[in-house]
């Protein structure tokens, strides 16, 4: 067995520096438009019609996205004379809702155990939180674990739209967490149905179900992203956006 | 246009046949251009016909369409096999007055899933089949709703009972100490929703009662009234793991309905970027067996590469899981020449470490009792279930829609197809490894030749019709239909995934094992949820 040990140390270390240091690694995230000043010159509605999912929006002379809709189809972006302008980074977990910021606190800093459960989810939102786990990411040395039961659990992961079937394990898994717990909903269709929902077999995310109190853009949010997320919810990350930005302004299509 | 013609050298056997067996009573059509046979029939002659085919000229299930038509409901049996000439579709009106519908599952057993869900969503009754209701909708759903009905309207919620969970099947088990284990819907660490009834005595699984749709999201539904890109996102989106492979299979059957032909261009990316995913796809599934059997370091060196090659499509395509590429005529963006061949030397630089992993994995006895003689599937199980992909590769059913129907251009790629006998959870992790090394030189081969001219189109102008699209996706063999209405509308939309044909042959594997080998045997399946609930 002396040959798996020798492979293990022959790899080396690969896990990333964030939080300590900015993550530049290509691949790492896939972008997501911005908001911005219309700078296009003509009619921005081509633009705006581009979207299929209602994220972008007009606000005077901006475009103002919706990040709980943006699915990064790459529409606004892609075969566009004057696309919408991309941004890159991961950074992008903020409170939901109007309320204060209301993370678990230090106490929960150095130890903090997460279920995930899946509301439905497509899979590549699983995957990417299976990465955290995993050695590029880690989350083990900044103090997060994964726990299969919801009793011992602080943090909710919720991914997925939560369909119809699922709202009742849902509503039965966040009961069985002891307070003080928090909800973290990850990716687009947890936090506004997505491209799935609302329709007649799942809902418009998580918080139609249980409360929800912190949300991951992205269809699906990189790792690093999650980890944000995580961070943020104990107080390891300031708040970069006091919410998330989007008041659901354009319609959905 | 679909005119009569005489039928082709591959289909003489089953006009010969049917002339010979069903004088009269059935009528074949022959389109030409596109390789297909279409026959009519009564619902007399349904069950022999299938089984004839099924069990006689070795065709498989492919799908079950249904269609509301009135005064009919249109049911489509599709059959493909490996004498060429396209897949059959058999096609059956019944009357909606009475929609009674002979079952053939007692014949073709691979039929028996599609048969219930037909049943639970669009309120037809099979005759003769032993386990209808209850399937896709679960309790919270009152009998004679059915929702892919066009009556049903799924834009709002819709209002279900509030009840608590009381699935109980029948315990068939009578043993001393007998008793039902139930697993899920939330379980494991990362597991997605399902549930799993195994009803075991101590050690040994007997029986596996899986209930699955939880995560039904009614894609299907949902798509029926939207535009072609609206529906697009559903058919990418439905199963993000295997995004490319769907989205393919969707362009490729609007494409036929709009008879466009793709570009030599784009249908070579297309072609290198299937494989990337199946290539990322496999080296996951491997991490999973890794991590199934809890060794550490393959687990971890596994995922690293999983990472890496995320990483990849990320640089390559500007997203980490192929999402947002495909379109109908071709692909939303172009790739250079030299970013597709520092891709491909990636690919091949991972594919290295992937086989010394390989090797090491091969070596490790721990690692190989976990596998080796576990979770058996049978050949002739597997054929009369009608399996696909890496699963039915590893049980001697030696079959690729890439090469049985070939799409994309395949037909021109040099690849071998993986195959194994002893149907093994040892079995399955070689062809995985296999396939991808497959994967990477077919990447290769794509990045040596890639035709010159536009990659980028613009989509074709929507027209009405339906048409069948399909992939070898990385669990296997997809089918999607398509029908556009007058307006250029999804007017149905029907996905036959993989997993959705593999989850019902999983408990042919899990039991008569032993319980800690469940997650073991589960892992060596890598099936999805998300892409059988839809």
């Amino acid at each position: 067995m002396s040959k798996w040990v020798l492979k293990g140390l022959h790899t080396g270390i690969r896990t990333t520096a964030y939080p300590d240091q900015e993550e530049t690694a290509p691949g790492v995230s896939p972008g997501r438009p911005r908001s911005a000043h219309w700078t296009g010159g003509d009619d921005p509605q081509e633009l705006l019609s581009r979207c299929p999912t209602g994220a972008l929006g007009l606000e005077g002379q901006k475009i103002f996205v919706d990040d709980q809709r943006c699915i990064h189809c790459f529409r606004c972006l892609r075969g566009l004379r004057n696309p919408a302008e991309w941004e890159k980074g991961y950074e992008w977990a903020a409170v939901i809702g109007d309320g204060s910021p209301s993370s678990l606190g230090k106490a929960f800093g150095r130890s903090l155990h997460i279920r995930c459960v899946d509301g439905g989810a497509c899979g590549a939102c699983l995957s990417e939180i299976e990465q955290l786990s995993k050695p590029h990411y880690n989350i083990h040395r900044l103090g997060f674990f994964i726990t299969p039961t919801p009793r011992d659990a602080d943090l909710l992961l919720v991914a997925g739209p939560v369909t119809d079937h699922l709202r009742l394990p849902l509503k039965k898994a966040y009961e069985a967490m002891p307070a003080p717990k928090r909800v973290l909903a990850v990716g687009a269709c947890a936090l506004s149905g997505g491209v799935f929902g609302p329709s007649f077999a799942s809902g418009a995310g998580v918080k139609e179900c249980i409360p929800a109190d912190f949300g991951i853009p992205g269809c699906p949010p990189p790792p690093l992203a999650i980890i944000h997320g995580l961070l943020l919810s104990v107080s390891r990350k300031p708040l970069v956006s006091p919410r998330l930005s989007g008041s659901m302004v354009g319609r959905k299509r | 246009m679909d005119r009569p013609m005489e039928p082709t050298k591959e289909w003489e056997f089953l006009s010969q046949e049917s002339a010979r067996r069903w004088p009269g009573q059935v009528r074949l059509r022959f389109t030409a251009g596109e390789k297909s046979c279409l026959v009519e029939l009564s619902t007399g002659v349904l069950a022999d016909l299938c089984t004839f085919l099924f069990l006689e000229a070795e065709f498989t299930l492919a799908s079950l369409i249904i269609e509301e038509k009135p005064p009919d409901w249109h049911l489509r049996y599709i059959f493909y096999g490996d004498r060429g000439g396209g897949p059959i579709h058999l096609l059956l009106r019944v009357p909606q007055m009475d929609p009674t519908v002979p079952s053939i599952s007692r014949y073709v057993h691979a039929a028996d899933w599609h048969e219930r869900e037909a049943e639970d969503l669009f309120g037809l009754t099979f005759e003769g089949h032993p386990r209808l209701g209850d399937f896709v909708l679960h309790e919270e759903w009152p009998e004679g709703v059915n929702p892919m009905r066009s009556s049903f309207d799924a834009s709002k919620p819709y209002v279900h009972r509030e009840l608590e969970p009381e699935w109980r099947p029948a315990r068939i088990v009578q043993a001393p100490g007998a008793f039902m284990m139930p697993i899920g819907p939330v379980y494991s660490d990362f597991a997605e929703s399902a549930h799993f009834l195994l009803e075991t005595v101590g050690e040994d699984v007997i029986r596996t009662i899986p209930r699955f749709f939880y995560k039904y999201r009614g894609v299907e539904k949902i798509a029926e009234g939207k535009t072609i890109e609206q529906a697009l996102l559903l058919a990418e989106r439905f199963s993000g793991t295997s995004a490319f492979a769907h989205s393919l299979a969707f362009c490729q059957a609007v494409e036929k309905i709009a008879r466009v032909e793709v570009p030599p261009r784009a249908r070579a990316l297309r072609r290198f970027l299937a494989e990337l995913e199946r290539f990322r796809h496999h080296v996951a599934a491997i991490a999973g067996i890794c991590q199934s059997t809890a060794l550490a370091v393959a687990t971890s060196q596994a995922a690293i590469l999983e990472e890496e090659i995320l990483r990849l499509s990320g640089m390559f395509t500007g997203h980490r899981y192929l999402f947002g590429l495909n379109l109908p005529g071709g692909l939303t963006t172009d790739f250079s020449d030299d970013c597709t061949k520092k891709t491909t030397a990636a690919a091949e630089d991972l594919l290295k470490k992937l086989l010394d992993l390989q090797e090491m994995l091969r070596f490790s006895s721990s690692f190989l009792d976990r596998l080796e003689e576990v979770g058996i599937v049978p050949k002739e199980r597997a054929l009369s279930y009608g399996l696909v992909g890496p699963i039915a590769r590893a049980s001697g059913v030696i079959r690729d829609l890439r090469r049985t129907l070939p799409y994309a251009g395949y037909e021109s790629v040099d690849f071998s197809i993986p195959g194994e006998e002893e149907g093994d959870g040892y079995a399955r992790l070689r062809i995985l490894f296999r396939e991808a090394e497959q994967s990477v030189s077919i990447m290769r081969q794509v990045a040596s030749s890639l035709p010159a001219g536009p990659g980028v189109f613009s989509p074709p102008a929507p027209q009405s019709g339906a048409a069948l699209g399909w992939v070898e996706a990385p669990r296997g063999a997809a089918f999607h239909w398509v029908r556009l209405g007058e307006n250029g509308q999804v007017a149905r939309y029907r996905i036959t995934p993989p997993s959705f044909t593999n989850w019902h042959g999983f408990h042919l594997a899990a039991e008569d094992f032993a319980f800690q080998d469940f997650p073991i045997i589960m892992a060596t399946f890598g099936l999805s949820n998300a892409e059988a609930d839809r």
